[in-house]
Parts: structure tokens; sequence; C-alpha cells
């Protein structure tokens, strides 16, 4: 145990900051998608800014997804990532959230399920799809069990892309959504 | 050595016409006189639509012992089809039997219960009678963040008399899809059936291909760092895995630093891959990004403070009696009930079971590199907590070991087309267990049939099992220690 304090002494803070800015290393920049840059993530309306700003519970439902995101989503909890110092959690039931965190193509086993728990949230309520599978089916685009995407069962509010994406980059797509990173800059 | 089968080896292809079909009870016969012996078991039971009205059955066979597989098939006519079922000798037969009812609609038999694989419609639930029995019911949306299922326990207060898991929500179609899509996207799919396998299933994909392909020359170099992969893949979970069995006991240090430290593998391999969990890295003739020596060099050096680290927190989490005393004696899987249900892959061996496909039927850089595989005897929470800190010291030191021997030759060597008329079976290791790909090609050299078998499928039934006359409240605790996958199971 003294071994194990003395060494995380050592070692020292281990949660990161949300960094300015992120270089891709040049080894895999050939491999990215060269063309145009990325729609950009339109922060809420001053509304319902003013209602999660500050404090956001989501709920996490798997749809059909390979299990990737959600691991994903489960690291920005560690304390590396400690999503809980910007306001964020996830909570344990749609009754207890402000939205829904969508994961996977949605398979038409998870159709109903998907349904009910968005009905349990309470109003007003933001739905935010991560990965390429509930963006619009991803690989599996296209099989008749699944329904391509999020958006074909609920209203999605943010889509954050990649297979699966870093954690900072779902951190960045809250916090933007949110309006908080903008603000940073501006200050 | 099963006369009445053809012995065939892991990833080399063989022609489909050397397959013996065989009269339905000759072949019925052959599976279970050699299964109930308890030294061969069953890797993969599947049905292919020859054309209208027949049916073929093959079923591959592997004895570990021996390191030997074998393969036989049968036809059977329609309209009615079916067979007498191998589910009442052979319990490991149970799910793949289903599967084949719930695909196929052939019929076996004399088995027990037909209840669906992954069909949601037509469910129906054992149900214990009784005014103290009661019945919880939970999912398919859980209170975490993981993927869905339905449980059903029986209880008599606290105790689980019976609990029945009701999977199939994750299924996207992917054997369907295999067959469907072109080359490029069935690599993609394959790292997509089980997001935490993404290495396993991209390589026992990759293995399938170039096993098939008429002229294929994987360079050594390439087998080298997707055996790195493999490996940085079963540290990150295990260590992960190890971190959620800490916070399900309420041991808070070794959970956080455990999380931590699946973050460094996982970092390790987005350095080497480009990505956290290896995607796009491994495929058909090798992988696509090569390693430099400043990397083998940074690598070596961080690997080798997790190699300490690693140590530390497990001496930590293994001598706290708090944390022993909730492990130890819970779910409890015993050997022969292991080899029953024919559980593979790390369950298998933190119950006495000796399987391991890296040194049963190697592969790639396995054939010359060996890693000794560990064992438990209790079979406990314990022993599968236990078996993983274990596990990822023996991959800590392989990976280091290949980083100071990699090969000088290319990183990847385009295959030939496919081979007309050929199967192939293509076995890996993966974190969980042993993988298994079958591939079938027709006369124009493409792929007909894709079968799939994730280490879960073979292991669902265990985490059922193991919760029989245990406490409800010690649930997580075995359902984490098992961390089966519901996308490699439903597909």
């Amino acid at each position: 145990m003294w071994d194990i304090l003395k060494n995380r002494w050592k070692q020292g803070y281990r949660t990161i900051d949300f960094p300015s800015k992120v270089e891709m290393p040049e080894r895999f920049r050939e491999a990215t998608l060269k063309d145009g840059e990325p729609k950009l993530t339109k922060a809420l309306d001053a509304k319902i800014q003013k209602l999660f700003g500050r404090s956001l519970k989501l709920r996490v439902v798997t749809a059909g997804s390979c299990n990737g995101c959600d691991l994903e989503l489960q690291a920005l909890n560690n304390v590396v990532f400690d999503l809980s110092r910007f306001g964020i959690q996830f909570v344990a039931s749609p009754r207890h959230a402000d939205g829904l965190v969508i994961t996977g193509p949605v398979s038409r086993n998870m159709e109903l399920a998907l349904k009910k728990t968005y009905d349990a949230v309470p109003d007003p309520k933001i739905v935010i799809a991560v990965g390429a599978c509930a963006i619009s089916g991803g690989p599996f685009e296209g099989s008749p069990a699944v329904l391509n995407g999020a958006d074909k069962v609920v209203p999605v509010d943010l889509y954050i892309p990649g297979c699966p994406p870093h954690p900072l980059i779902i951190l960045d797509g809250l916090l933007q959504l949110l309006g908080r990173i903008e603000k940073r800059k501006g200050s | 050595m099963i006369p009445q089968f053809l012995t065939i080896q892991n990833a080399i292809s063989f022609e489909e016409s050397k397959i013996p079909v065989l009269e339905r009870d000759v072949w019925h016969q052959a599976i279970l006189e050699n299964c109930s012996v308890g030294k061969t078991r069953i890797v993969a039971l599947f049905a292919e639509k020859k054309n209208e009205g027949l049916i073929r059955l093959y079923c591959i066979l592997g004895n570990d012992g021996r390191k030997l597989l074998h393969i036989g098939a049968t036809d059977i006519a329609g309209p009615n089809y079916r067979y007498p079922c191998l589910t009442n000798q052979l319990p490991e037969a149970h799910r793949f039997e289903r599967e084949l009812f719930e695909e196929f609609a052939v019929l076996p038999e004399g088995h027990p219960w037909l209840k669906p694989v992954r069909k949601q419609n037509g469910t129906s639930f054992y149900k214990l009678g009784g005014e103290q029995i009661h019945e919880v019911a939970v999912g398919p949306v859980h209170a975490g963040i993981i993927e869905p299922g339905h449980f059903r326990f029986q209880c008599y207060g606290e105790k689980v008399l019976h609990l029945e898991i009701q999977l199939g929500y994750q299924h996207r179609g992917v054997e369907a899809l295999m067959v469907k899509s072109d080359p490029l996207r069935q690599a993609v799919l394959a790292e997509s059936i089980a997001g935490d396998t993404t290495i396993g299933h991209g390589m026992a994909y990759c293995h399938a291909i170039e096993g098939l392909s008429e002229r294929s020359i994987t360079p050594q170099r390439s087998q080298s760092l997707r055996a790195i992969a493999l490996e940085l893949e079963r540290l990150s979970n295990h260590a992960g895995d190890l971190g959620a069995l800490a916070s399900d006991v309420g041991f808070l240090p070794s959970a956080a630093y455990f999380g931590r430290l699946r973050g460094e593998f996982l970092n390790i391999l987005m350095e080497l891959t480009g990505n956290r969990y290896g995607r796009s890295f491994v495929r058909p003739g090798g992988v696509s990004l090569d390693i430099t020596a400043e990397m083998v060099r940074d690598f070596k050096k961080q690997l080798s403070t997790a190699l300490t680290e690693m140590k530390d927190l497990a001496e930590l989490f293994f001598s706290a009696s708090s944390v022993l005393s909730r492990l130890e004696q819970t779910g409890i899987l015993k050997q022969n009930v292991a080899r029953e249900l024919g559980i593979v892959g790390m369950t298998a061996r933190a119950s006495n079971l000796l399987r391991d496909v890296r040194q049963d039927y190697p592969t790639g850089i396995y054939r010359i590199h060996k890693i000794n595989p560990v064992k438990m005897i209790t079979g406990d929470v314990y022993a599968r907590a236990k078996i993983r800190s274990l596990e990822s010291k023996r991959s800590l030191q392989f990976i280091q070991e290949r980083l100071d021997a990699l090969p000088h030759d290319k990183i990847a060597q385009p295959c030939g087309p496919l081979k007309k008329q050929s199967m192939i079976v293509s076995l890996i290791e993966g974190w969980r267990g042993e993988i298994a790909h079958v591939a079938l090609t027709h006369s124009q050299g493409e792929i007909r049939r894709y079968k799939i078998v994730d280490p879960s499928f073979h292991n669902w039934m265990a985490l059922s099992v193991v919760m029989q006359n245990g406490q409800i409240s010690d649930f997580p605790l075995c359902n984490k220690s098992f961390n089966f996958s519901y996308a490699g199971h439903d597909l």
C-alpha cells in the first residue's frame, strides 16, 4: 500500500485538462478524410443552455452497437477524463435524466425499448447520437435487422462521429452543445 | 482421430469436396461418441441451405489434447427438416441447435426447449410456482453503461433459484451482411462484431481470407505486429475488468488505478494503430501501419512501467481481506460443469480446464513463439480475477519479447483471389476465448456462407449456472467476473 501511495505521489495529478488544440500525428494524416472541414456543432439556444448548461444528466441506451462507443462513454468516467467535473453525469434511470445518449444503429429488437426510454425522459430533453452507427447505421447500414441510425426513431440534437469516438471527442461535442467552449475562447 | 470425419488444420483451407457427407445417423453417432468421452468438444455447428429442400449441417469438433480439428457434414431433406438432437447427451450443443431451429427451421427432435436465441417474439420464461417465490426482471435497458439483455431471476428471498438470460437485442445481422458485402466492408464488419475484441475478430477474418486466397504470404513483421496488438487488447480488457470488479466490491483505490492503467494500454494501441481499439489495423495480407524504432523504445519503456504498476496493484487488490472475502467461494463454476457446457477461453481456464487456441491450434507468430497459458483450479470469482492478472503479466512479457525481435520484412503483401469451392476454419484466442470464423466459397470464388462463433456464444450459460443457489446481490460481481459480450453473441 505504501509503495502505491509513494508511486502515486511521484506520478502526480493524472486527470487531463481539456486540450485547447489537438495536432494529429503525421503517421495518421493520410488515412483520414481530406475533403472539407466537418460541420461544427452549434450550441443549444439560450433557454435550454440556461437549463442544462451547468448540470446535464444523461442516460445511455445501447441499441445494437458493438460496445465500442459504450466503452468510450464508460472511459469518460475514469480518473483521466473525469466527466463529472464539467457537471455532466450518466444516471441510472431515464426518469432522472435530461437527455439520452444513443449508441448503435438501433437494431429492430431494441426499437421498442428505445422508444419507451425516450418517452420516460421528462421534457424538455435532448438526444445525442454517438458513433458512426448511431448516425447512419455505420457498417451495418442496409441490414434488414437494423434501422440505420438513431434519428429514424427519435429526433437527434447532436451527432458525435467516430468509430468509436475518442472520449475527448465526445467531451468536445458535449461542451460545444452546451456552449461552454466558445465562451472559454471568448474570455 | 475420428475415422468418419476429415481432420483439418486451423486457418488452412481445404476443398469442399473433401468434407465427408455422412448419413444422418452416422454423423449424429460420431459426434456423440467422440464428445461424450470429454476429450472432444463442439467448435461450431451450423447449417447451409444447399438448394430447395436440402439443408447441409456442418459440425466442427476440436480435440484440444491432441490438437486436432475435425469436420463432418450431413444432408437433411425437406420439407420437414429434422434430425435427432444432440443436446440431451451433449448440453454444449443446446444453443447451436436452438440457433439451427431459429434460422433454418431445422427441428432437432427431442430437444428439451427450443427457446429463441435472438428473436424477441414468442419468448416464454421458465417460472417457479409457490407463494414465497418472487420474480425479478432486469433489462433490456440496464442501469449502467452496458449492452442490452434481459435477465429473469426466480428468487426465494435473497436466494436465486433460477436465472434465465434472454439475448438478441443487439442482433444486427452480421453473418448475412458478410456475404453481401465487398471485401473492404467485410473487414470493417468483422471488426464491429464486438467492439472490445476488434483485433481478435479482425485477425480471425484476415486469417480466413489469407488461408482461402490462392497465393498469400503474410509477412513475418505484420504477424508480429498483429500479435502485439492482440495482446495489448487482452491487457486493456483484463485491466478494465479488474477495475470494474474492484468497483463492484467497493474497493476504490484499485478501481481508479486499474481504470487508468486500461487507458495506458489503449493509448499504446492508439499510437500503434491510430485508434484506441485498433480498428483498420489488421487487414488481409498484413497490417496497415508500420512501427518505427523510436516507437519500439517508447513502448518498451511504457510497458515496463505498466508491468511494475500491474504487479503492485494486483498485490494490493488480492491481499485485501475485504476483497478476498467477496471474491472467494462466490459463483463457482466446477470443472465438470464447464466441460459439459463447452466453456472456452479464460472462463474455462479459471475452472481448471486448459483450453487456449494459442497453445492448441496456434497460427501466425504463435506457431513459433509460444505463450504459456495459465490456469486456476477453484473456478470462483477469485480465480477469474486472478487469472486476469496472471495472464496480463505473461502478455506483457510476450509483447516485450516480440518488440525486441521484430522481423525486418514488409508489413503487407496483397492476397490473390479466393479459391473456388473451398472452406476454411479460422480460430483465434481473443481475450474472452476462442473466436471461430468459418468461410465457404462458391464456384466463382466469392464467400457464400460466413459463420461466426464468438466465445460468448459458448459461455453465456455459465452465468446462469453459477447464479443458481447464489445470492442475488452477488449477481453484478459474477456478471463482471465473466464479462461476456452481448454484441458477439447476438451478431
